[in-house]
Protein backbone atom coordinates (compact mmCIF):
# COMPACT_ATOMS: atom_id res chain seq x y z
CA UNK A 1 0.00 0.00 0.00
CA UNK A 2 1.65 3.55 -1.29
CA UNK A 3 1.11 5.78 1.82
CA UNK A 4 0.64 9.72 1.76
CA UNK A 5 2.82 11.99 3.05
CA UNK A 6 0.99 14.98 5.22
CA UNK A 7 2.63 17.08 3.17
CA UNK A 8 0.47 15.65 0.03
CA UNK A 9 -1.95 16.10 1.26
CA UNK A 10 -1.51 19.73 2.68
CA UNK A 11 -0.89 20.43 -0.93
CA UNK A 12 -4.13 18.15 -1.84
CA UNK A 13 -6.15 20.28 -0.14
CA UNK A 14 -4.24 23.66 -1.44
CA UNK A 15 -5.37 22.35 -5.01
CA UNK A 16 -9.13 21.62 -3.87
CA UNK A 17 -9.32 24.98 -2.45
CA UNK A 18 -8.11 26.67 -5.65
CA UNK A 19 -11.06 24.84 -7.48
CA UNK A 20 -13.65 25.90 -5.38
CA UNK A 21 -13.60 22.80 -3.34
CA UNK A 22 -14.03 23.72 0.31
CA UNK A 23 -14.59 20.45 2.06
CA UNK A 24 -13.60 21.64 5.51
CA UNK A 25 -16.72 23.36 5.65
CA UNK A 26 -18.78 20.22 6.07
CA UNK A 27 -20.80 19.96 9.42
CA UNK A 28 -21.63 16.46 8.31
CA UNK A 29 -25.15 16.89 7.76
CA UNK A 30 -25.53 13.88 5.21
CA UNK A 31 -28.03 15.61 2.87
CA UNK A 32 -25.66 14.69 0.11
CA UNK A 33 -25.80 10.71 0.82
CA UNK A 34 -29.44 10.73 0.60
CA UNK A 35 -29.38 12.33 -2.32
CA UNK A 36 -27.01 10.10 -4.24
CA UNK A 37 -28.49 7.71 -6.60
CA UNK A 38 -25.93 5.33 -6.30
CA UNK A 39 -24.89 4.82 -2.66
CA UNK A 40 -25.37 1.43 -2.59
CA UNK A 41 -21.89 0.92 -5.12
CA UNK A 42 -19.96 3.21 -2.52
CA UNK A 43 -18.35 1.84 0.70
CA UNK A 44 -17.82 5.09 2.52
CA UNK A 45 -21.10 7.53 1.69
CA UNK A 46 -19.89 11.09 0.31
CA UNK A 47 -19.94 12.80 3.80
CA UNK A 48 -17.56 9.79 5.87
CA UNK A 49 -15.05 10.37 2.92
CA UNK A 50 -14.87 13.90 3.61
CA UNK A 51 -14.87 12.99 7.57
CA UNK A 52 -11.58 10.79 6.65
CA UNK A 53 -10.06 13.67 4.90
CA UNK A 54 -10.25 16.17 8.10
CA UNK A 55 -8.57 13.54 10.10
CA UNK A 56 -6.37 13.14 7.37
CA UNK A 57 -6.69 9.60 6.61
CA UNK A 58 -6.38 10.18 2.96
CA UNK A 59 -5.19 6.57 2.24
CA UNK A 60 -9.12 5.23 2.73
CA UNK A 61 -10.47 7.89 1.10
CA UNK A 62 -8.40 6.59 -2.20
CA UNK A 63 -8.90 3.06 -1.91
CA UNK A 64 -12.37 3.45 -1.60
CA UNK A 65 -15.23 2.35 -4.32
CA UNK A 66 -16.75 5.74 -3.50
CA UNK A 67 -14.62 7.82 -5.68
CA UNK A 68 -14.89 5.62 -8.59
CA UNK A 69 -18.46 4.56 -8.64
CA UNK A 70 -19.30 8.30 -8.03
CA UNK A 71 -20.54 9.59 -11.83
CA UNK A 72 -20.53 13.27 -10.91
CA UNK A 73 -24.17 13.81 -11.17
CA UNK A 74 -23.98 16.80 -8.77
CA UNK A 75 -27.00 15.29 -7.03
CA UNK A 76 -25.24 15.85 -3.83
CA UNK A 77 -24.07 19.21 -4.66
CA UNK A 78 -27.71 20.29 -4.99
CA UNK A 79 -29.19 19.28 -1.48
CA UNK A 80 -25.39 20.52 0.30
CA UNK A 81 -26.44 23.63 2.58
CA UNK A 82 -22.86 24.48 2.60
CA UNK A 83 -22.38 24.94 -0.97
CA UNK A 84 -19.33 21.63 -1.78
CA UNK A 85 -18.57 20.85 -4.76
CA UNK A 86 -18.46 17.25 -3.80
CA UNK A 87 -18.16 15.80 -7.40
CA UNK A 88 -15.36 17.98 -7.93
CA UNK A 89 -13.34 16.70 -4.64
CA UNK A 90 -14.19 12.94 -5.60
CA UNK A 91 -12.72 14.06 -8.92
CA UNK A 92 -9.59 15.19 -7.53
CA UNK A 93 -9.05 12.22 -5.16
CA UNK A 94 -9.55 9.80 -8.35
CA UNK A 95 -6.91 11.70 -10.06
CA UNK A 96 -4.52 11.83 -7.05
CA UNK A 97 -5.18 7.84 -6.75
CA UNK A 98 -3.93 7.72 -10.30
CA UNK A 99 -1.01 9.88 -9.92
CA UNK A 100 -0.03 8.48 -6.29
CA UNK A 101 -0.50 5.18 -7.78
CA UNK A 102 -3.01 3.86 -5.46
CA UNK A 103 -4.59 0.74 -7.11
CA UNK A 104 -8.49 1.31 -8.09
CA UNK A 105 -10.92 -0.04 -5.77
CA UNK A 106 -13.19 -0.66 -9.45
CA UNK A 107 -10.35 -1.28 -11.94
CA UNK A 108 -13.34 -2.27 -14.45
CA UNK A 109 -14.51 1.42 -14.25
CA UNK A 110 -11.22 2.82 -14.54
CA UNK A 111 -10.74 0.22 -18.08
CA UNK A 112 -14.09 2.31 -18.94
CA UNK A 113 -12.78 5.65 -18.82
CA UNK A 114 -9.19 4.44 -20.16
CA UNK A 115 -11.07 3.44 -23.06
CA UNK A 116 -12.89 6.78 -23.62
CA UNK A 117 -9.93 8.38 -23.19
CA UNK A 118 -7.90 5.91 -26.31
CA UNK A 119 -10.95 7.13 -28.38
CA UNK A 120 -10.60 10.48 -27.58
CA UNK A 121 -6.64 10.45 -28.67
CA UNK A 122 -7.83 8.79 -31.92
CA UNK A 123 -10.96 10.75 -33.00
CA UNK A 124 -10.65 13.93 -31.27
CA UNK A 125 -14.73 12.48 -30.19
CA UNK A 126 -16.08 9.15 -28.68
CA UNK A 127 -16.70 6.44 -30.60
CA UNK A 128 -18.79 4.19 -28.87
CA UNK A 129 -18.37 0.95 -30.92
CA UNK A 130 -14.73 1.82 -30.74
CA UNK A 131 -14.82 1.94 -26.98
CA UNK A 132 -16.83 -0.86 -25.89
CA UNK A 133 -14.42 -3.78 -28.02
CA UNK A 134 -11.79 -1.58 -25.97
CA UNK A 135 -13.14 -1.86 -22.78
CA UNK A 136 -14.06 -5.62 -23.65
CA UNK A 137 -10.38 -6.40 -24.61
CA UNK A 138 -9.30 -4.70 -22.02
CA UNK A 139 -11.94 -6.74 -18.96
CA UNK A 140 -12.39 -9.78 -21.02
CA UNK A 141 -16.25 -9.62 -20.51
CA UNK A 142 -16.86 -10.55 -23.75
CA UNK A 143 -20.64 -12.11 -22.92
CA UNK A 144 -21.69 -9.46 -20.90
CA UNK A 145 -24.26 -7.26 -22.61
CA UNK A 146 -23.87 -9.03 -26.18
CA UNK A 147 -27.84 -9.02 -26.40
CA UNK A 148 -27.83 -4.86 -25.85
CA UNK A 149 -24.89 -4.53 -28.25
CA UNK A 150 -26.63 -6.85 -31.51
CA UNK A 151 -29.61 -5.11 -30.90
CA UNK A 152 -27.80 -1.57 -31.12
CA UNK A 153 -26.01 -2.34 -34.02
CA UNK A 154 -29.24 -3.56 -35.77
CA UNK A 155 -30.71 0.06 -35.16
CA UNK A 156 -27.76 1.49 -36.46
CA UNK A 157 -26.83 3.04 -32.85
CA UNK A 158 -23.43 1.99 -33.00
CA UNK A 159 -21.40 3.80 -36.08
CA UNK A 160 -18.63 1.34 -37.83
CA UNK A 161 -17.24 4.47 -39.35
CA UNK A 162 -16.53 6.62 -36.63
CA UNK A 163 -17.01 10.26 -36.39
CA UNK A 164 -14.04 12.29 -35.99
CA UNK A 165 -11.82 15.43 -36.18
CA UNK A 166 -10.44 16.85 -39.21
CA UNK A 167 -6.72 16.43 -38.12
CA UNK A 168 -7.05 13.68 -35.00
CA UNK A 169 -3.02 14.74 -34.81
CA UNK A 170 -3.67 18.11 -33.61
CA UNK A 171 -5.80 16.90 -30.41
CA UNK A 172 -3.46 14.52 -29.64
CA UNK A 173 -0.35 17.53 -29.50
CA UNK A 174 -2.77 19.59 -27.54
CA UNK A 175 -3.94 17.18 -25.15
CA UNK A 176 -0.49 16.29 -24.39
CA UNK A 177 1.41 19.07 -24.62
CA UNK A 178 2.29 20.41 -20.95
CA UNK A 179 1.89 16.98 -19.56
CA UNK A 180 3.59 16.53 -16.23
CA UNK B 1 -35.14 36.10 -30.43
CA UNK B 2 -32.38 38.47 -31.82
CA UNK B 3 -30.47 35.59 -33.21
CA UNK B 4 -31.50 33.51 -35.91
CA UNK B 5 -28.38 31.26 -36.91
CA UNK B 6 -26.43 29.13 -34.64
CA UNK B 7 -23.05 27.44 -34.45
CA UNK B 8 -24.51 23.68 -33.49
CA UNK B 9 -22.91 21.43 -31.00
CA UNK B 10 -24.24 17.76 -31.61
CA UNK B 11 -21.65 16.22 -29.32
CA UNK B 12 -20.53 12.34 -29.70
CA UNK B 13 -23.91 10.77 -28.82
CA UNK B 14 -26.32 12.80 -31.10
CA UNK B 15 -23.92 13.22 -33.45
CA UNK B 16 -24.37 8.70 -33.24
CA UNK B 17 -26.47 6.51 -30.89
CA UNK B 18 -28.56 9.50 -31.12
CA UNK B 19 -28.98 10.63 -34.16
CA UNK B 20 -32.65 10.03 -34.53
CA UNK B 21 -32.76 13.24 -31.59
CA UNK B 22 -30.17 15.50 -33.47
CA UNK B 23 -32.57 14.84 -36.80
CA UNK B 24 -35.69 15.77 -34.49
CA UNK B 25 -34.07 19.05 -33.26
CA UNK B 26 -32.70 19.99 -36.30
CA UNK B 27 -36.09 19.51 -38.12
CA UNK B 28 -37.82 21.43 -35.46
CA UNK B 29 -35.38 24.34 -35.30
CA UNK B 30 -36.30 24.05 -39.31
CA UNK B 31 -40.16 24.82 -38.18
CA UNK B 32 -39.12 27.55 -36.14
CA UNK B 33 -37.53 29.52 -38.87
CA UNK B 34 -33.84 29.05 -36.81
CA UNK B 35 -30.91 27.84 -39.23
CA UNK B 36 -28.15 25.12 -37.72
CA UNK B 37 -24.68 25.65 -38.71
CA UNK B 38 -22.81 22.40 -37.46
CA UNK B 39 -19.82 23.95 -35.53
CA UNK B 40 -17.05 23.20 -37.70
CA UNK B 41 -14.24 20.76 -36.46
CA UNK B 42 -16.16 19.80 -32.70
CA UNK B 43 -14.05 17.86 -30.65
CA UNK B 44 -15.42 15.74 -27.44
CA UNK B 45 -16.66 18.48 -24.85
CA UNK B 46 -14.82 16.82 -22.09
CA UNK B 47 -17.72 15.25 -20.14
CA UNK B 48 -17.79 11.68 -18.85
CA UNK B 49 -14.60 10.20 -18.56
CA UNK B 50 -11.95 13.00 -19.55
CA UNK B 51 -13.16 15.05 -16.15
CA UNK B 52 -13.42 12.14 -14.19
CA UNK B 53 -9.88 10.90 -14.61
CA UNK B 54 -8.03 14.03 -16.13
CA UNK B 55 -9.15 17.87 -15.27
CA UNK B 56 -6.93 19.19 -17.66
CA UNK B 57 -7.76 17.26 -20.60
CA UNK B 58 -11.38 18.19 -19.85
CA UNK B 59 -10.59 21.37 -19.70
CA UNK B 60 -8.18 21.59 -23.12
CA UNK B 61 -10.94 19.96 -25.02
CA UNK B 62 -13.90 22.05 -23.56
CA UNK B 63 -12.16 25.21 -24.43
CA UNK B 64 -11.08 23.86 -27.62
CA UNK B 65 -14.55 24.18 -29.21
CA UNK B 66 -15.04 27.70 -27.37
CA UNK B 67 -12.28 28.73 -29.40
CA UNK B 68 -13.18 27.63 -32.51
CA UNK B 69 -16.87 28.66 -32.14
CA UNK B 70 -16.77 31.71 -34.83
CA UNK B 71 -16.82 35.43 -32.90
CA UNK B 72 -20.30 36.52 -32.75
CA UNK B 73 -22.36 33.41 -33.06
CA UNK B 74 -23.82 31.68 -30.03
CA UNK B 75 -23.15 28.60 -29.48
CA UNK B 76 -26.61 25.98 -29.52
CA UNK B 77 -25.74 22.45 -27.74
CA UNK B 78 -27.87 19.55 -28.16
CA UNK B 79 -26.36 17.10 -25.27
CA UNK B 80 -26.94 18.61 -21.18
CA UNK B 81 -23.88 17.44 -20.32
CA UNK B 82 -21.68 19.04 -23.34
CA UNK B 83 -23.64 21.90 -22.21
CA UNK B 84 -22.69 21.20 -18.65
CA UNK B 85 -18.92 20.89 -19.53
CA UNK B 86 -19.21 23.78 -21.82
CA UNK B 87 -20.33 26.47 -19.64
CA UNK B 88 -18.09 25.19 -16.48
CA UNK B 89 -15.24 26.01 -18.82
CA UNK B 90 -16.33 29.28 -19.49
CA UNK B 91 -17.10 29.69 -16.47
CA UNK B 92 -13.61 28.77 -15.31
CA UNK B 93 -12.32 31.46 -17.79
CA UNK B 94 -14.59 33.98 -16.49
CA UNK B 95 -13.42 33.92 -12.91
CA UNK B 96 -9.70 32.31 -12.55
CA UNK B 97 -6.41 34.34 -14.22
CA UNK B 98 -5.08 31.28 -14.25
CA UNK B 99 -7.27 29.34 -16.17
CA UNK B 100 -6.65 32.25 -18.83
CA UNK B 101 -3.10 32.01 -18.46
CA UNK B 102 -3.22 28.60 -19.42
CA UNK B 103 -5.87 29.20 -22.41
CA UNK B 104 -3.52 31.44 -23.99
CA UNK B 105 -0.75 28.93 -23.55
CA UNK B 106 -3.10 25.94 -25.68
CA UNK B 107 -4.57 28.17 -27.79
CA UNK B 108 -2.57 31.44 -28.62
CA UNK B 109 -4.64 33.74 -28.02
CA UNK B 110 -7.01 34.87 -24.98
CA UNK B 111 -10.42 33.65 -24.68
CA UNK B 112 -13.56 35.28 -26.10
CA UNK B 113 -14.74 38.40 -23.80
CA UNK B 114 -18.11 36.81 -23.87
CA UNK B 115 -19.23 33.64 -25.38
CA UNK B 116 -22.83 32.82 -26.03
CA UNK B 117 -24.10 28.69 -24.79
CA UNK B 118 -27.48 27.89 -25.14
CA UNK B 119 -29.79 24.89 -25.52
CA UNK B 120 -32.48 23.74 -27.47
CA UNK B 121 -34.77 24.26 -23.70
CA UNK B 122 -33.92 27.85 -23.37
CA UNK B 123 -34.46 28.51 -27.24
CA UNK B 124 -38.10 26.94 -26.76
CA UNK B 125 -38.33 28.92 -23.78
CA UNK B 126 -38.00 32.28 -25.44
CA UNK B 127 -40.17 30.84 -28.33
CA UNK B 128 -44.23 31.21 -28.48
CA UNK B 129 -45.31 27.72 -29.80
CA UNK B 130 -48.34 28.13 -30.08
CA UNK B 131 -47.85 30.28 -32.89
CA UNK B 132 -46.64 27.78 -34.65
CA UNK B 133 -49.15 24.90 -34.72
CA UNK B 134 -52.29 27.09 -33.67
CA UNK B 135 -54.27 24.53 -34.84
CA UNK B 136 -53.38 21.80 -32.87
CA UNK B 137 -53.49 23.18 -29.58
CA UNK B 138 -54.67 19.45 -28.63
CA UNK B 139 -52.74 16.90 -30.39
CA UNK B 140 -50.89 15.61 -27.53
CA UNK B 141 -54.20 15.75 -25.63
CA UNK B 142 -54.32 12.98 -23.13
CA UNK B 143 -50.65 11.46 -23.78
CA UNK B 144 -49.88 10.67 -19.35
CA UNK B 145 -46.38 11.97 -19.47
CA UNK B 146 -42.99 11.44 -16.82
CA UNK B 147 -40.68 14.28 -16.97
CA UNK B 148 -37.69 12.94 -16.64
CA UNK B 149 -34.45 15.57 -16.34
CA UNK B 150 -32.07 13.08 -15.06
CA UNK B 151 -29.29 15.61 -13.48
CA UNK B 152 -29.52 17.44 -16.14
CA UNK B 153 -30.67 20.06 -13.85
CA UNK B 154 -28.18 20.02 -11.44
CA UNK B 155 -24.43 21.77 -11.36
CA UNK B 156 -21.38 22.28 -9.44
CA UNK B 157 -21.68 25.07 -6.71
CA UNK B 158 -19.65 27.46 -9.03
CA UNK B 159 -22.56 27.77 -11.41
CA UNK B 160 -25.44 27.73 -8.21
CA UNK B 161 -26.36 31.31 -9.60
CA UNK B 162 -27.48 29.69 -13.34
CA UNK B 163 -30.70 29.58 -14.33
CA UNK B 164 -32.43 26.83 -13.35
CA UNK B 165 -35.28 24.93 -15.91
CA UNK B 166 -37.39 22.88 -14.12
CA UNK B 167 -40.88 22.65 -15.55
CA UNK B 168 -39.78 23.89 -18.94
CA UNK B 169 -40.87 20.56 -20.86
CA UNK B 170 -44.07 19.85 -18.99
CA UNK B 171 -44.66 23.46 -20.00
CA UNK B 172 -44.41 22.92 -23.89
CA UNK B 173 -45.80 19.56 -24.06
CA UNK B 174 -48.66 20.82 -22.17
CA UNK B 175 -49.02 23.82 -24.56
CA UNK B 176 -50.22 21.02 -26.62
CA UNK B 177 -52.60 18.95 -24.22
CA UNK B 178 -50.08 16.38 -22.84
CA UNK B 179 -50.32 16.23 -19.29
CA UNK B 180 -47.76 15.64 -16.92
CA UNK B 181 -47.16 13.38 -13.99
CA UNK B 182 -46.13 14.64 -10.60
CA UNK B 183 -43.48 12.08 -9.55
CA UNK B 184 -40.26 11.63 -7.54
CA UNK B 185 -37.85 10.37 -9.65
CA UNK B 186 -37.91 13.01 -12.14
CA UNK B 187 -34.11 14.29 -10.88
CA UNK B 188 -32.51 10.22 -10.65
CA UNK B 189 -29.17 10.22 -12.35
CA UNK B 190 -29.85 7.57 -15.13
CA UNK B 191 -26.06 6.08 -14.22
CA UNK B 192 -23.86 7.57 -16.69
CA UNK B 193 -21.01 5.10 -17.63
CA UNK B 194 -22.02 3.27 -14.85
CA UNK B 195 -24.31 1.13 -16.66
CA UNK B 196 -21.75 -0.40 -18.81
CA UNK B 197 -19.60 -1.42 -15.89
CA UNK B 198 -22.14 -2.03 -13.43
CA UNK B 199 -25.14 -3.13 -14.67
CA UNK B 200 -26.23 -4.38 -11.84
CA UNK B 201 -26.45 -0.72 -9.75
CA UNK B 202 -27.97 1.09 -12.62
CA UNK B 203 -30.93 -1.52 -13.81
CA UNK B 204 -32.17 -1.36 -10.39
CA UNK B 205 -32.02 2.46 -10.57
CA UNK B 206 -33.75 2.17 -13.67
CA UNK B 207 -36.33 0.45 -12.53
CA UNK B 208 -37.43 1.89 -9.47
CA UNK B 209 -37.84 5.18 -12.42
CA UNK B 210 -39.82 3.23 -14.71
CA UNK B 211 -42.09 2.00 -11.50
CA UNK B 212 -42.60 5.26 -9.74
CA UNK B 213 -43.77 6.22 -13.54
CA UNK B 214 -45.82 3.62 -14.03
CA UNK B 215 -47.30 4.31 -10.56
CA UNK B 216 -48.61 7.95 -10.90
CA UNK B 217 -50.08 6.73 -14.49
CA UNK B 218 -47.64 7.76 -17.27
CA UNK B 219 -47.62 6.18 -20.52
CA UNK B 220 -44.68 7.00 -21.57
CA UNK B 221 -41.10 9.00 -20.38
CA UNK B 222 -39.89 12.35 -22.04
CA UNK B 223 -36.32 13.37 -21.27
CA UNK B 224 -33.82 15.81 -22.97
CA UNK B 225 -30.96 13.83 -23.13
CA UNK B 226 -29.36 10.65 -25.26
CA UNK B 227 -27.20 9.32 -22.24
CA UNK B 228 -30.85 9.22 -20.37
CA UNK B 229 -32.38 7.37 -23.11
CA UNK B 230 -30.38 4.87 -23.90
CA UNK B 231 -29.65 3.87 -20.55
CA UNK B 232 -33.46 3.67 -19.61
CA UNK B 233 -33.91 1.64 -22.69
CA UNK B 234 -31.26 -0.71 -22.43
CA UNK B 235 -31.23 -1.70 -18.59
CA UNK B 236 -35.03 -1.51 -17.98
CA UNK B 237 -37.06 -4.88 -17.25
CA UNK B 238 -39.01 -5.28 -20.37
CA UNK B 239 -42.26 -6.08 -18.01
CA UNK B 240 -41.53 -2.18 -16.56
CA UNK B 241 -40.59 -0.87 -19.78
CA UNK B 242 -42.38 1.88 -21.47
CA UNK B 243 -41.92 4.02 -24.67
CA UNK B 244 -39.56 7.12 -23.82
CA UNK B 245 -39.01 9.90 -25.77
CA UNK B 246 -36.68 12.77 -26.16
CA UNK B 247 -39.22 16.17 -25.93
CA UNK B 248 -37.71 17.10 -29.49
CA UNK B 249 -39.54 13.95 -31.15
CA UNK B 250 -43.17 14.78 -29.66
CA UNK B 251 -43.00 18.50 -30.44
CA UNK B 252 -41.68 17.38 -34.15
CA UNK B 253 -45.16 15.04 -33.93
CA UNK B 254 -47.22 18.14 -32.97
CA UNK B 255 -45.56 20.85 -35.65
CA UNK B 256 -45.52 18.24 -38.13
CA UNK B 257 -46.53 14.85 -38.16
CA UNK B 258 -45.77 13.65 -41.56
CA UNK B 259 -41.93 13.86 -41.37
CA UNK B 260 -41.42 12.28 -37.74
CA UNK B 261 -42.02 8.33 -38.18
CA UNK B 262 -38.46 8.15 -39.00
CA UNK B 263 -37.57 8.77 -35.46
CA UNK B 264 -39.13 6.57 -33.98
CA UNK B 265 -38.01 2.90 -35.63
CA UNK B 266 -34.45 3.94 -34.60
CA UNK B 267 -36.43 3.87 -30.68
CA UNK B 268 -35.08 -0.13 -28.74
CA UNK B 269 -38.10 0.64 -26.94
CA UNK B 270 -41.16 0.66 -29.88
CA UNK B 271 -43.18 3.83 -29.13
CA UNK B 272 -44.97 3.35 -32.48
CA UNK B 273 -48.51 1.34 -31.09
CA UNK B 274 -48.34 3.97 -28.60
CA UNK B 275 -48.10 6.90 -31.14
CA UNK B 276 -50.66 5.06 -33.18
CA UNK B 277 -53.49 4.44 -30.76
CA UNK B 278 -53.35 8.26 -30.33
CA UNK B 279 -53.57 8.77 -34.29
CA UNK B 280 -50.18 10.91 -33.46
CA UNK B 281 -48.45 8.90 -36.84
CA UNK B 282 -50.54 7.33 -39.33
S1 LIG C 1 -24.54 17.88 2.43
FE1 LIG C 1 -22.66 19.11 2.50
S2 LIG C 1 -22.47 19.73 4.65
FE2 LIG C 1 -23.96 18.05 4.58
S3 LIG C 1 -22.75 16.20 4.96
FE3 LIG C 1 -22.85 16.46 2.74
S4 LIG C 1 -21.01 17.64 2.21
FE4 LIG C 1 -21.32 17.82 4.41
S1 LIG D 1 -21.94 13.31 -7.76
FE1 LIG D 1 -21.27 11.30 -7.01
S2 LIG D 1 -21.57 11.38 -4.79
FE2 LIG D 1 -22.73 13.07 -5.68
S3 LIG D 1 -24.81 12.27 -5.95
FE3 LIG D 1 -23.74 11.94 -7.89
S4 LIG D 1 -22.84 9.87 -7.75
FE4 LIG D 1 -23.43 10.50 -5.65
Amino acid sequence: MSSISLKQIGLFKEHMANNGVHFSRCYHCRCCGNGCPFLPAFDFAPNTIIRLLQFNLINEALESTTIWACVGCNTCSMECPMLIDIAGLMDGLRQLALATGVPPAEPDILSFHQAVMDSISKYGRTNKLDIMIRYKLKTRTWLQDWQVGLKMLAKRKLDIFASKVRDPALINTLLNTDKK
Amino acid sequence: MTEKVYAYFPGCSLATTARENSQALIHLCRQLGVRLVELDDWNCCGSSSAHSIDATVADKLAMRNLDITPANTALLVACPSCNLRLRYAREKLRTSKEARRKYKSWFGRSPARSIKITTFIELLGKTDLSSIAPKKNNRLKGLKFAPYYGCMLARPPLMHREKNYHGLMERFLAKFGASPIKWSHGNRCCGTFLSVVRPDVVSSMVNSIMNDAAQWGAECLVTACAMCHLNLEIRCNPDTSMPIFHFAELLAVVIDETNSNGFFRKHLIDPRPLLKSRQLIP
